[in-house]
């Protein structure tokens, strides 16, 4: 177990060292630099070499690359070039906000799809599971962004239940119920791409497993069905869903930056965005690195937890 | 051979194909899935009235006019936009945007995940690990975030966001070719094709793709569905198709700020490119379970 886990760290470094050398290079290989959008439009030739110089992308890329490569594992991630402030102030002010809608639309997307997934593989019922398989298939079909506006249009601009974007109502004190109001709308965007693919899933788990026979012999031994599904059924069909999420992790950053964009979520999906446009390389490559960690670890996670849910699943 | 058999003597027992029922083919099992037809349906009918948009079209797609963001009416069927063009009309060329890059970027991911996962499912050892080790790369990238990087530094234009989404969106249909060819190059008709001599080029080709079409078939399906979806979101950032052209990405881009005042113009593209990615879906799902019902979640 303890040398799988150590296989498993050793094998993400290379990952994690030749995305960020990929990124790195699409970044600075891209034509335009950061140079000309910083330089007013009246700079001349000596001035865009000293800017270049002061942002350091006057020498060769791969030099760049080590200098950055070095201050990172120093941990020094640069300063960011629109901000003048260092990347890890910056990404600080941002990250809590993402993890907080991320947090709140995964534990509403669970607490939605296994419910769901459950109604509708228990369920005899044909047109039960014709209106589940339509809904789970609305859910990853319409888009993200067009679902927010329509959230918005609907609940924020007709029926004023929820307010139109932010994190908080400018001019009043923090508070929690200030905060969740505002979640609310982004965190039901954010959920829905995970509520159709995950009650799916634990809707046919559910279905592979009421076939087997501890589950009939639980049925046989006249428990009530009720108890059946939910404490024999359910907690081993559960097993691959925890997979599922720890694999989507990479789905859910872009569904961030989506939905932080629609609801002017000041979050890192939306300063992704933001920096792409104004060619920010320091912000773009440690928000870009952070993503690809989020990725790496939440695969690891998810063995992880697999094996540790489910002892039958040796790791080696 | 069909003369020899239909002079045979009569059997004596009825045949089996009356008492027991018969395993319904691939296209009765597909017509037979309602949601699936009901998708063809729209989907042709979309497909149509895309195709004959310049036809069909009342006005000219970037013509502008004074009557800005009028409502509804029997000039301007669905209303017009912020600088008075025909939100219809637009509507009819942003489809043939979505459709041509949703169709076009998926075929050149099909092509590419088949080429990758093949050579790394049949050659095996070496050249599999490495081509696996990419994949697992590259999907370690998220790639709505590396699709705006490469759209925002690469002229956008149709051609490009093509580009982008095939060659960002194969990692996950590789994989499914590649453990279908794993699998497959050691069966037995694999092995008797080289048993007699087949070269690999023949037997990859010939023997083992073939087989590898109904997953390869579901999964371009659904691809054109994400391609669709990727490129409106890239458009709606403001990466992809850029106005005067339409897309129903960047159509959506503009309509935010009129969200109080002119929904139409929200509700419309964004209507139109759920019902297409819906129809996709089902297409889609209803080919997986009408082709290969292992292949069901």
């Amino acid at each position: 177990m303890q040398r799988y886990l150590l296989r498993r760290v050793l094998l993400a470094v290379p990952t994690l060292l030749v995305t960020s050398m990929i990124l790195f290079g699409i970044l600075h290989l891209a034509p335009g630099g950061p140079v000309a959008i910083y330089a007013s439009p009246d700079a001349g030739p000596e001035d865009l070499a000293r800017i270049a110089r002061l942002l350091g992308t006057d020498q060769p890329i791969p030099v760049q690359y080590m200098k950055w490569l070095g201050g990172v594992l120093r941990g020094e991630w640069g300063s960011s070039f629109r901000y003048r402030e260092p990347v890890t102030t910056v990404l600080i002010g941002r990250l809590p906000n993402t993890l907080q809608l991320m947090l709140a639309a995964m534990v509403l997307a669970f607490a939605v799809a296994v419910p769901f997934g459950v109604i509708s593989a228990v369920s005899r019922r044909r047109w039960v599971q014709y209106q589940a398989s339509i809904a789970s298939m609305l859910g990853v079909s319409i888009p993200t962004f067009w679902l927010g506006m329509m959230i918005l249009l609907v609940f924020s601009v007709r029926l004023r239940w929820l307010p139109s974007g932010g994190m908080a109502t400018i001019g009043i004190d923090f508070s929690l119920t200030d905060r969740l109001h505002h979640l609310v709308g982004p965190a039901m965007v954010l959920a829905t791409l995970y509520i159709a693919s995950w009650s799916r899933y634990v809707r046919s788990s559910l279905l592979e497993v009421i076939h087997q026979d501890y589950i009939r012999t639980a049925r046989a031994k006249g428990l009530a069905e009720r108890r059946v599904v939910f404490r024999h059924a359910l907690r081993n069909a559960l097993l691959p869903l925890v997979t599922l999420i720890g694999l989507q992790a990479p789905t859910l950053v872009g569904g961030a930056i989506i939905t932080e964009t629609v609801f002017a979520w000041p979050g890192m999906g939306r300063l992704l965005a933001e920096s792409l446009t104004s060619r920010d390389y320091p912000v773009l490559m440690a928000s870009f690195m952070i993503m690809a960690v989020l990725t790496v670890s939440g695969n690891l996670l998810a063995d992880l937890a697999y094996g540790w849910i489910d002892p039958r699943i040796r790791l080696e | 051979m069909t003369e020899a058999l239909r002079h045979q003597p009569a059997p004596l027992t009825p045949p089996v194909a009356e008492t027991v029922r018969r395993h319904p083919g691939p296209w009765s099992r597909f017509v037979r899935n309602r949601l699936a037809v009901s998708g063809a349906v729209v989907l042709t009918i979309l497909g149509v009235v895309a195709l004959l948009a310049p036809v069909l079209a009342p006005y000219e797609p970037k013509a502008v006019s004074l009557e800005i963001l009028s409502p509804p009416s029997g000039k301007y069927w669905l209303g017009t936009d912020d600088v008075g063009r025909d939100l219809l009309t637009r509507l009819m060329y942003a489809a043939r945007v979505s459709l041509t890059v949703g169709f076009t970027a998926a075929i050149l991911t099909v092509l590419l995940a088949v080429t990758v996962g093949a050579i790394a499912g049949y050659a095996g050892g070496a050249v599999d690990a490495l081509i696996s080790a990419a994949i697992n790369i590259k999907l370690a990238i998220p790639i709505l975030p590396l699709a705006l990087v490469l759209a925002s530094f690469l002229e956008t234009n149709l051609l490009f966001i093509v580009l982008i989404i095939g060659l960002l969106s194969w990692g996950g249909v590789a994989r499914i070719i590649r453990a279908e060819f794993l699998s497959l190059k050691e069966r037995e008709f694999t092995l008797a094709a080289l048993a007699i001599g087949a070269g690999h080029g023949r037997i990859v080709v010939r023997h083992i793709l073939p087989n590898t079409l109904p997953p390869i078939i579901v999964a371009a399906t659904l691809q054109v569905a994400n391609s669709i979806l990727l490129e409106s979101a890239l458009s709606y950032l403001g990466f992809g198709i850029q106005p005067p052209e339409a897309s129903l990405g960047n159509m959506l881009q503009n309509a935010q700020v009129y969200l109080r005042t002119v929904p139409a113009l929200a509700v419309f593209p964004g209507a139109l490119i759920s019902m297409t990615v819906i129809s996709i879906n089902f297409v889609g799902d209803g080919l997986r379970d009408a082709l290969d019902p292992r292949l069901r979640l």
